[in-house]
């Protein structure tokens, strides 16, 4: 298995704006989107949301019964209704039209690539097969899928990723994979292809943003049966309301009764549904995620147990010095001088961070003096296991404990103490001599990420345990789970390991997330309820994971788990609030129909509505307006702060359940005042 | 004492009583539902019909037991009614009219017990004893075990097994039903409750002239009419007949007598799934709702408008002076949220508000705190849709108990949300649509219209009391409302099983921080909220154009 060796803080908070994100809102997409929407009105693409398809039945009855006794209130009722309807297919056609324009542009360099096979002869991009190999040289772009068989590159991903760092792919190993749509910048390589045309990564991408491929998520499914059960209850009421009315002496016209109907069924998350799931799906490919399926953004949000890698994850990827420790008299001065200098000429990280931790605390100067130049450098070998220099007739090494106090033939129980206690403490000691006396120990350590203990914290509240997996021996990997304050790790993990543990959680009924990058994280990966594959990984990790990130960052499955939270709150949310907003309707329309045959029902009219008609229509309108006002929210998503599940449904019982009860009450209210106006009213 | 204060004392009373009981009842259903040993009776039986009592069912056979045994009971019950003539100590009452029996037949099977006859002039000892007795008993232990089964779904983890019908059902009636129904007879015998194979008694009346009093072998019947939460009387006049309730102290253990076993298997619940503040918040829900219709209906009861009740001092119309308003109330309100049925006094003659909490105490699906086993199926459901939603509100699949609640489960329970509704509302709307409904009626206008209601409410609930008004020998009224018990249990009954199925099949999750506590008073609110929010969403209408309109003239 390999690290990623990109280092990210984990606190980025990533805003809209990568080059396939949308962006915030904005109500002039409202507009552009009109012409979609309208299209929507057919009634094939109704009969797919069974709530909508019953106000477009009704607005249709509505409309031959004003077309056959017209008055202003049936056609005022019928333009609503439509207006409902429309408002309706809007929030859908905005949220499809967000990913429209990004598909729009990654169809561009799709379609205008050309690809160069090995024998020369040139074909479009779109006509590779899977086995063929193409040349990609310096300034080209990559035309389809692959890996690379012969030579390295640097190569641009930013089309894809947004990440202007240019990475580097080469042949066999790792860092093999290379994306259709990617620029490379140096060198040439040969790339075989590996995806058929019209499966590629752009390919499917164009495909996830448009919402072509979507298709509905359990939950979504599941909650579309519950919304059809309201409809269907209240389709019932109202029907039965009729024969009701009629002995109780008070028929009602069709009008009124559809109008009951519209404003009863759960029309408001009717009409957002299917906005809340492509703008879920948004949300992670704004964050450079993609995902091959909707499901799996929702198993996000049930994840209870992710995995993650220690190296770039929760450390840093690479060891550092953190604290000198002087041994048999030295001075620590004159052991940081000593460690400084046996590093100048050290070019690996931990090399480096010896004389950047000498500089930060011992004012030393990082770069090496002109004279120090001039020095004999003994660089590190396999088998030494030392490096250092010789100067003035000293000899300063720096190196694994065994092999400094074997050179330098020095027994001290002080020094192998305290290497033990280093190691113990999961840090690696490196001691430092000059000729033959022991100067002290360097402490390297891996140096866990700021802010992720609170961030395991914030987990953990949400009911997720992290687990850190890691090739460390098990000492090492306790003090760094310690200090990284995860649930629980795995030392020396082998594939096989991560692949036993996820079974085991999943055999406890535990839903796991991990990330991986190597082939040999491919079956966890596939195992894994999520699995992310990163970017600069192996194809077959990219098959086994059901999501890609683009950044390639880990941290960011704390993101997604997120993403899968906000979409099933929003629909939960909306629902609520959607069943809730019935209350205020009942106390507008009831009276409004019955108050005439028994006049103490004008009771109900609690809001004082100002007649019959204002009160239904007024109703109606609200209903309409209200799906317009909730798209922003569909689209972004409700509020969400990682916390417990009583907190997060008391906040949101008391803003959408209580909310959705005393909101309508205001909105008609205020409409009523302006209805009251027209004529006839 | 005063009326008012002697009315609280009995509630308390009643209450103390049921906290008493309910823990030990609870646990002791609870080692009948899951003990492995049988007693030997039953062992004998099991051998005699051929029934492996060691292997589970799947829920399609444990369903098609389910149907099959109430299908059998229904045809048998009907042939006793039409073959009475034949029977021993039939007092010479004739054969029940096909309708009449077609009717009563699904009633006392369905544990609806709706009675569109007088029993006393209509059937003899035999068909009560060896008929409806023994239906009440039958039809309470089938609603036990239904109840048995959806609790193994949440227990069991990765199993298609979800018990043995006719194991649960020999226990249910074995160990539960008939113990109790007996000791639950003597007590009655004690209060004074009648007993006797005769056909009647003469006495002179106060007029000189010989009146001949029916008789009944009551306190048996009226044991598990009430513990069954059954309610057919074996007089019309049900509860309120002396024979049948002579005194305070009868009416007070009548009314024990139908909570004691639906509050108990909140505890039964709470036991089988390991842990027993689960069943105590469903019981809190229950007993919250029970309360706070008993209130309303006591205030409306006693702040009646029109000159004759107030000069009464109180609605008195239609209730036994030997009960008053709250007993008369309280035994009101405990048949409506149960599925009994059995009255104390007319829920015709109540004020549009106390008439209008029958009503809806009905319509909210009888779960304060409900039929014996049916009670704690129906908030089993309406918690599983709670948590659907407050699920999705926390960023979750939602689960209940461990069990995820996906399509299956949804659809399960969205069918059971919708049946009682969808007879209820077609079936009333049928009726008043028709032309000779209006002649049917006992009253005009909006209280003819809460009969019809009503009626259905009734029916479609399981319930079986009745707003006397409605006159319903006609066939249409002998065959819809029959129908609409038989939908309002079995359809039920089915999706109940189905989702105990589907739950059984799901491996148990464990709950953590981020799944949401089911123990604690929040879900309670977010039961009863849910439970209150869709009745009322739905019946609203209706509701409107009945009682809401009478209440608020």
């Amino acid at each position: 298995m390999t690290t990623p060796t990109l280092e990210r803080d984990p606190e980025r908070t990533v805003t809209a704006g990568g080059p396939v994100g949308a962006g915030a809102f904005r109500p002039a997409q409202l507009w552009a989107s009109l012409p979609d929407a309208l299209r929507k009105l057919d009634p094939r693409t109704q009969l797919r949301n069974p709530v909508m398809f019953v106000v477009w039945t009704g607005s249709v009855l509505v409309t031959l019964d004003a077309l056959w006794r017209p008055t202003l209130f049936g056609w005022l009722i019928a333009v609503w209704l439509w207006f409902t309807v429309v408002f309706a297919n809007l929030a859908e056609a905005v949220a499809e039209g967000r990913g429209k324009a990004q598909a729009e542009t990654l169809r561009r360099t799709r379609r205008d690539t050309v690809a160069r096979l090995l024998d020369g002869t040139t074909t479009g991009a779109t006509e590779l097969r899977v086995g063929d190999r193409v040349v990609v040289e310096a300034g080209e772009t990559i035309p389809g899928d692959g890996d690379v068989v012969e030579g390295i590159a640097t190569v641009d991903e930013s089309a894809i990723t947004g990440e202007s760092a240019p990475v580097v792919r080469e042949a066999g190993g790792d860092r093999s994979s290379v994306t259709g749509g990617t620029t490379v910048l140096s060198d040439r390589i040969v790339v075989e292809i590996t995806t058929k045309p019209g499966e590629s990564f752009v390919d499917r991408m164009i495909a996830l943003v448009e919402g072509a491929s979507r298709q509905k998520t359990p939950n979504e499914i599941a909650l579309t049966i519950l919304l059809a059960a309201l409809t269907i209850i209240f389709l019932l009421a109202v029907v039965a309301l009729q024969p009701m009315s009629a002995y109780a002496g008070a028929p009602q016209s069709v009008v009124v009764l559809v109008a009951l109907l519209v404003c009863l069924i759960p029309t408001t998350i009717g009409a957002l549904l299917s906005a809340i799931g492509i703008a879920g799906m948004d949300r992670l490919v704004q964050r450079n995620v993609l995902a091959k399926s909707g499901r799996a953004v929702e198993a996000a949000g049930d994840i209870d147990t992710l995995l993650l890698d220690k190296t770039g994850t929760i450390t840093f990827g690479n060891r550092q010095a953190t604290e000198l420790i002087p041994t048999g008299g030295a001075s620590t001065r004159e052991l940081a001088e000593a460690a400084r200098l046996s590093s100048l000429a050290d070019q690996t990280p931990e090399g480096r961070s010896v004389v950047a931790l000498c500089a930060r605390e011992f004012g030393l100067a990082p770069e090496a003096s002109a004279d120090e130049a001039r020095a004999e450098f003994v660089p590190f070998t396999a088998q030494t296991r030392m490096s250092g220099l010789d100067v003035d007739g000293r000899r300063i090494r720096k190196g694994a404990a065994s092999a400094v106090l074997a050179a330098t033939g020095v027994r001290s129980g002080e020094v192998d103490r305290l290497v033990e206690r280093i190691s113990d403490e999961g840090g690696t000691p490196l001691v430092v001599a000059d000729g033959e006396r022991v100067l002290g120990v360097i402490r390297l350590s891996d140096v866990v990420k700021p802010g992720i203990a609170a961030r395991f914290a914030e987990l953990r509240v949400m009911g997720i345990r992290t687990v850190m997996v890691t090739g460390d021996n098990p000492r090492t990997a306790r003090a760094v789970a310690a200090e990284a304050g995860v649930d629980d790790h795995l030392a020396e993990a082998t594939p096989e390991d991560k692949m036993a543990y996820i079974r085991a959680e999943q055999e406890g009924g535990r839903l796991v997330a991990m990330t991986g990058d190597g082939t040999n994280d491919a079956p966890a990966l596939a195992q894994a309820d999520v699995g992310v594959a990163m970017n600069t990984g192996t194809a077959a990790a990219k098959e086994a994971g059901n999501m890609v990130d683009l950044d390639s960052d880990p941290t960011k499955l704390i993101e997604i788990v997120e993403i899968g939270k906000q979409l099933l709150i929003t629909r939960g949310a909306l629902t609520t609030f959607s069943v809730a907003n019935d209350l205020a309707k009942y106390f507008a329309i009831l009276p409004a129909m019955f108050a005439a045959l028994y006049p103490s029902l004008g009771a109900l009219n609690v809001m004082g509505l100002h007649s019959p008609q204002s009160a239904i229509l007024s109703a109606v309108i609200f209903n309409a307006l209200i799906i317009i006002a909730l798209i922003p929210l569909a689209l972004r998503g409700v509020r969400y702060r990682p916390s417990s599940a009583s907190v997060l449904l008391r906040r949101n019982l008391l803003l959408y359940g209580l909310g959705g009860v005393v909101l309508p009450f205001v909105g008609i209210f205020l409409i009523d005042l302006l209805v009251r106006l027209l004529p006839g009213m | 004492m005063d009326d008012t204060l002697a009315g609280l004392l009995q509630v308390v009373l009643l209450l103390v009583l049921l906290a008493v009981c309910h823990a030990p009842l609870g646990d002791y259903m609870a080692r009948v539902f899951t003990s492995e040993k049988d007693w030997r009776v039953e062992a004998a039986l099991y051998r005699l019909v051929r029934v492996d009592a060691s292997s589970g069912q799947r829920w399609p056979t444990y369903a098609a037991g389910v149907l099959g045994f109430s299908f059998v009971s229904i045809v048998l019950l009907y042939l006793l009614q039409r073959l009475q003539p034949l029977l021993p100590m039939s007092f010479g009452r004739g054969a029940v009219g096909p309708a009449t029996a077609f009717n009563t037949a699904i009633s006392f099977v369905t544990n609806t017990n709706w009675q569109s006859y007088v029993p006393e002039q209509v059937l003899g000892n035999t068909v009560q004893m060896a008929g409806l007795t023994v239906q009440n008993i039958l039809s309470a232990a089938v609603g036990l075990a239904v109840a048995a089964a959806l609790i193994r779904g949440f227990v069991r983890s990765g199993t298609d097994r979800i018990g043995n019908f006719w194991v649960d059902l020999t226990r249910a009636t074995f160990r539960i039903m008939l113990p109790m129904a007996f000791v639950a007879s003597v007590l009655l015998l004690i209060t004074g409750v009648t007993m006797s194979l005769r056909a009647g008694v003469d006495v002179t009346g106060v007029d000189g002239a010989t009146h001949t009093l029916p008789l009944a072998p009551t306190a048996s019947q009226e044991a598990v009419k009430m513990l069954g939460t059954n309610g057919g009387g074996i007089f019309n006049a049900n509860s309120a007949h002396p024979f049948e309730n002579p005194n305070a102290l009868s009416n007070l253990l009548e009314i024990f007598l139908m909570l004691v076993v639906p509050v108990a298997m909140t505890r039964t619940f709470g036991t089988m799934v390991g842990n027993r503040r689960q069943g105590t918040v469903l019981l809190s829900v229950m007993g919250m709702l029970w309360g706070a219709l008993l209130a309303v209906a006591w205030f409306a009861e006693t702040h009646p408008n029109g000159p004759a009740t107030l000069a009464a001092g109180g609605a008195l119309e239609g209730k036994e002076v030997r009960f008053g308003i709250p007993t008369s109330i309280l035994f009101g309100v405990s048949t409506t949220g149960t599925s009994t049925g059995a009255v104390n006094s007319l829920h015709d003659s109540y004020t549009g508000g106390a008439g209008g909490v029958t009503l809806l105490n009905m319509l909210l699906g009888e779960v304060a705190p409900g039929g014996v086993g049916a009670g704690l199926v129906g908030i089993l459901v309406v918690a599983l849709v709670a948590m659907f939603l407050a699920g999705l509100m926390v960023g979750r699949t939602p689960e209940y108990l461990g069990k995820k609640l996906g399509q299956r489960e949804v659809t399960v329970a969205a069918v059971y949300i919708l049946v009682m509704p969808a007879v209820v509302l077609l079936g009333a709307a049928l009726a008043i649509a028709l032309p000779g409904t209006p002649g049917a009626l006992g009253n005009t206008g909006a209280h003819g219209f809460s009969e019809v209601l009503y009626a259905f409410a009734s029916a479609a609930n399981n319930n079986g009391s009745a707003f006397a008004g409605l006159t319903v020998t006609s066939d249409f009224f002998q065959s819809a409302l029959g129908l609409a018990m038989l939908f309002g249990r079995f359809v039920l009954i089915l999706a109940v099983l189905a989702l105990a199925g589907s739950l059984a099949e799901q491996k148990r999750v464990e709950a953590g921080a981020g799944t949401l506590a089911t123990d604690k008073p929040l879900f309670g609110v977010l039961v009863g909220g849910t439970l209150i929010l869709v009745a009322a969403l739905t019946f609203f209408p209706a509701l409107a154009l009945g009682p809401l309109a009478e209440a608020v003239a």
